[in-house]
């Protein structure tokens, strides 16, 4: 087949009767298909940063809200998703490692590299999911105004976050709540904020140590925070009380970060489970002995690009959600 | 082991002696055979296509006697025509059923996909598409496609109508108006799912161009034609994913609440939760697609145009590498030009300043294309079959509505004009008009290759030609100008602005124009069948082409050739070329097909 890349205007590499880029015709479409992925990434990418732009001054601080590891309390912006990372970036090096025990023909050395492949994929996918239940769970709750705007709570004294269970009141209610055995229909009752809005601002009123910070980011790069008669006043706008972050709300600051976080890791994460299903369908192949007998392990080499490819995703998705 | 791997891959070019046994499931439905499955393309197009054009003649209709009661529109629209008055929500889903069929269903799929499928393995010198199965999953997640937006035209509350463009927030708020329901989201599933079929058909395209070509066919012996699928599948790839991008945030939007697209809306005195997000973004994520899928549609037909007009004026294309080279710089720039769709949108001024300016420059490939047609017709030895009239043809109307497009792509022009009919007889012409032409073209020209040697009838061919030709002009160039007066597009009557009444006889011009021109419709659709049962079977190579698929036996085989697979001596244009002393290479005969040896003394044309 190569022996045909000869000299000669006849027989020249783009000649006709030869692979003119020495790929096979599915390692190739691998590779187109590559590119239509990554304008489809592009696309998102690009919607995220024309919204980022507009709202600029407001857009929610990435240090300030992945700030969780699991089994650990405390602040440490930032350790979790560099782990997640370092694991993804270390299933593409074991990738590798599997490609090239392939051309090597090495059925075993396959085996373990994909499965520690596999492996790398599953942790991070496991950890998307926790990243998400944490995001959605909340951190210390906030209030939204009737323009839609989030209202945060620090303390005067050290600077730091206030929970709302730190200073909301509890106000015994009135409510009576209606259950399955006195009518016929019956909902469940939908989803309740911990602390009612009358409880947050009767607590707000009686504790003078708690402050108001807005979204507005100001000129030390920092969210700003409002004077206790500022904040008293601002209040009265809240309508209602958030927790944790929701694709309609979002106690971190403006909805659209939750929205493209929500969306763009969700197709990433998409994308990486997929990653992970298909190397395991051609991890039981190499397992089964398929590509022994074929005589080739072009298969390991094709899923690899695609590997790749979502490993070179999540390192732009990673730059521009959490980095920058 | 590495000659174990290579034999792998070498056998798949060759391994086509043997014949499987056929059933009729394989052989007509799910066929992997490349012919067959752009028979199937087109067939499925020019269904398609009818609709399409019946739509629009129905709100034809409406423009010109506004308000008028029809039987055939209470026959056809039932409900939505109360008395045969046609209802304002359905010409607006009409109006958006016809754009989207007509450019992704008939223009997209039904012009490329036909021709693709039939030329690219023939003309290259391939057994196949490199992955047959890939391109039957392809075509049968178009059909798949189709179907769904024909079922939704029978949704309750009408389909989509918030225009082709789909604009939110008519298309995210399904309470937005009546098509914004479930017409909408089949729209969006269809749409989604006509986006799988493109990427996978253009993958098959791509690789197989780049890696099947038959031994001597270099990039440079090439038939335009080729060229032109080739670069097609390639913007294909580079802008239906940002579709993708665009159509996905907009499901969100619409069904999980968020606000990409959305931001302050009030529905009947209710705020809607939407915040922060932008219709602009849309636009800027649609057009991205939405320019580049006008050159996804009118380079094949100029493709197909360069072939047949080559062949049909017994001359070679004139400027064949001027031609590559324009088709490879209209595909760059068509990528970076889509902000003239958005020069009123509220985009930044100064970013319409941009887009002017790259919008202009495609003016310069496009004219060396034109001019390129010009001279290889000047001298010609002209075969005025249909298939080069409709060639002739589509050079016409891609130099008229070409002109106009430099009146539109000016943002301070643009101003004047935008939304009007102005720009719909801009792009009826220009990509519209001249991409059907290419489309009959390809038709005429390439039938005895896909019916095993059968040919259309000529003279039915002419008729429709001329009867098309006369009234496709006669609806669209009166367009200009009541676009000009002001006329706005999509407006479902202009009653009550009583500046346009003078225009009302104009509307019925069009509308006249427009109902023979569907009329000659049917003298196609009637040749078409006939032929394809009852035609006149002709010779091998009927055109006296040069170009491989005039080699392969009018049988269909598997596998195209029943031996080797020519090889390739030459370009595909070797037409009436002389050697020194002024005689024909190959005496009597003013064709040197692609698979001929050079003679002796014979100097390769140093195109």
């Amino acid at each position: 087949m190569d022996s045909t890349v000869t000299t000669g205007a006849e027989e020249s590499v783009w000649g006709g009767g030869n692979r003119p880029l020495g790929a096979s015709y599915g390692k190739l479409m691998m590779w187109f298909f590559l590119v239509s992925d990554a304008l489809t990434f592009s696309g998102f990418l690009a919607a995220y940063g024309f919204s980022r732009f507009k709202f600029m001054e407001t857009w929610p601080i990435a240090d300030e809200v992945f700030t969780h590891v699991p089994f650990f309390h405390g602040n440490y912006p930032m350790y979790y998703v560099a782990f997640m990372t370092f694991i993804l970036i270390m299933s593409s090096v074991t990738m590798v490692l599997a490609v090239d025990a392939g051309h090597r023909m090495k059925q075993n050395s396959v085996i373990w590299y994909l499965f520690l492949t596999i492996i790398g994929g599953a942790i991070f996918v496991g950890s998307q999911a926790w990243e998400w239940a944490t995001f959605i769970k909340g951190d210390y709750g906030a209030v939204e105004t009737k323009g839609g705007r989030i209202l945060q709570f620090v303390k005067a004294d050290s600077g730091d976050r206030a929970s709302l269970a730190d200073f909301a009141k509890t106000i015994p209610g009135e409510r009576v709540a209606h259950e399955k055995n006195n009518g016929l229909w019956f909902y469940d009752e939908g989803y309740q904020p911990s602390y009612s809005l009358n409880e947050v601002k009767a607590g707000f009123q009686a504790n003078t140590n708690i402050l108001i910070r807005t979204e507005t980011i100001n000129a030390e790069g920092e969210k700003e925070v409002l004077s206790r008669q500022e904040s008293l006043a601002k209040l009265q706008n809240a309508t209602q009380v958030v927790e944790g972050a929701n694709l309609i709300h979002n106690e971190y600051g403006s909805r659209l970060f939750a929205d493209f976080f929500f969306f763009i890791t969700g197709f990433h994460g998409f994308h990486v489970f997929s990653g992970v299903m298909i190397n395991l369908i051609i991890f039981f192949n190499v397992v089964l002995g398929t590509y022994e007998r074929r005589g080739h392990y072009e298969m390991v080499e094709k899923v690899g690009l695609y590997w790749h490819f979502v490993d070179l995703v999540w390192v732009f998705v990673f730059t521009f959600f959490y980095l920058v | 082991m590495s000659a174990t791997a290579h034999a792998h891959i070498e056998d798949h070019a060759d391994d086509h002696g043997h014949h499987h046994k056929e059933t009729f499931v394989t052989k007509y439905i799910f066929s992997q055979d490349h012919k067959m499955i752009s028979k199937q393309y087109l067939i499925t197009g020019l269904i398609m296509g009818f609709i399409g054009i019946a739509m629009s003649l129905m709100f034809r209709m409406q423009l010109a006697w506004p308000g008028q009661s029809f039987p055939i529109f209470e026959a056809l629209l039932g409900d939505w025509a109360p008395n045969g008055v046609m209802d304002a929500d359905i010409y607006l889903a009409l109006v958006t059923i016809h754009g989207t069929i007509m450019v992704f269903f008939v223009l997209t799929a039904g012009l490329s996909g036909t021709f693709s499928n039939l030329l690219i393995p023939l003309q290259i010198g391939a057994r196949d598409m490199a992955s047959g199965f890939l391109n039957m999953v392809s075509y049968w997640l178009f059909f798949l496609s189709s179907v769904i937006m024909i079922c939704s035209l029978f949704v309750e509350a009408g389909p989509a109508s918030a225009g082709w463009t789909i604009y939110p927030p008519l298309s995210a708020l399904p309470m937005a108006q009546s098509g914004s329901g479930m017409g909408m989201t089949l729209w969006l599933v269809s749409m989604a799912i006509f986006i799988a079929s493109s990427l996978l058909g253009s993958l098959n395209y791509i690789v197989t161009v780049i890696n099947l070509r038959t031994k001597g066919m270099s990039m440079t012996r090439l038939p335009l034609t080729i060229w032109a699928f080739f670069i097609t599948a390639i913007i294909g790839v580079v802008s239906f994913p940002v579709l993708l991008s665009a159509a996905l945030l907009l499901i969100m939007d619409r069904s999980f609440g968020t606000s990409f697209f959305l931001s302050d809306i009030f529905i009947q005195g209710e705020v809607l939760h939407y915040q922060g997000g932008s219709p602009v973004l849309y636009e800027h994520l649609f057009w991205f697609l939405g320019h580049p899928e006008v050159y996804i549609v009118l380079l094949p037909a100029l493709g197909i145009t360069s072939e047949v007009m080559s062949t049909n004026a017994r001359k070679p294309i004139f400027g064949y590498r001027a031609m590559i080279a324009s088709i490879i710089a209209i595909a760059f720039l068509s990528t970076i030009v889509w902000g003239h769709h958005m020069f009123i949108s509220g985009m930044n001024p100064f970013l319409g300043s941009v887009f002017t300016f790259t919008t202009l420059l495609i003016a310069i490939p496009s004219a060396v294309k034109a001019f390129n047609y010009i001279t290889t017709l000047w001298k010609g030895n002209l075969q005025l079959n249909p298939a080069m009239l409709f060639s002739i043809g589509l050079v016409s109307t891609f130099i008229t509505g070409g002109l106009t497009g430099i009146i539109l792509g000016d943002s301070t022009l643009d101003i004047n004009v935008h939304d009007t009919y102005f720009v719909v007889a801009h792009f009826h012409l220009v990509m519209g008009i001249s991409a059907l032409y290419g489309l009959f073209a390809g038709v005429y020209h390439w039938f005895p290759k896909m019916f095993e040697g059968k040919m259309m009838n000529k003279n039915l061919g002419y008729v429709h030609f001329w009867i098309t030709a006369i009234c496709a002009y006669g609806v669209f160039f009166p367009m200009h100008f009541v676009g000009m007066a002001g006329v706005p597009r999509r407006y479902y009557e202009n009653t009550a602005f009583p500046m346009f009444d003078e225009l009302t006889d104009v509307q019925v011009l069009m509308t006249v124009f427009a109902l023979i021109a569907g009329l000659a419709q049917l003298v196609f659709l009637g040749n078409f069948i006939y032929s394809m049962f009852y035609g006149k079977k002709g010779p091998l190579n009927p055109w006296k082409s040069n170009t491989l698929e005039w080699t392969a036996p009018q049988e269909h085989i598997h596998g195209n050739w029943p031996g080797a697979i020519p090889h390739v001596h030459r370009w595909a244009y070797d037409y009436s070329k002389t050697d020194v002393d002024g005689e024909y290479i190959i005496p009597g005969q003013d064709f040197i097909p692609q698979s001929t040896p050079l003679h002796d003394n014979e100097e390769e044309e140093n195109h």
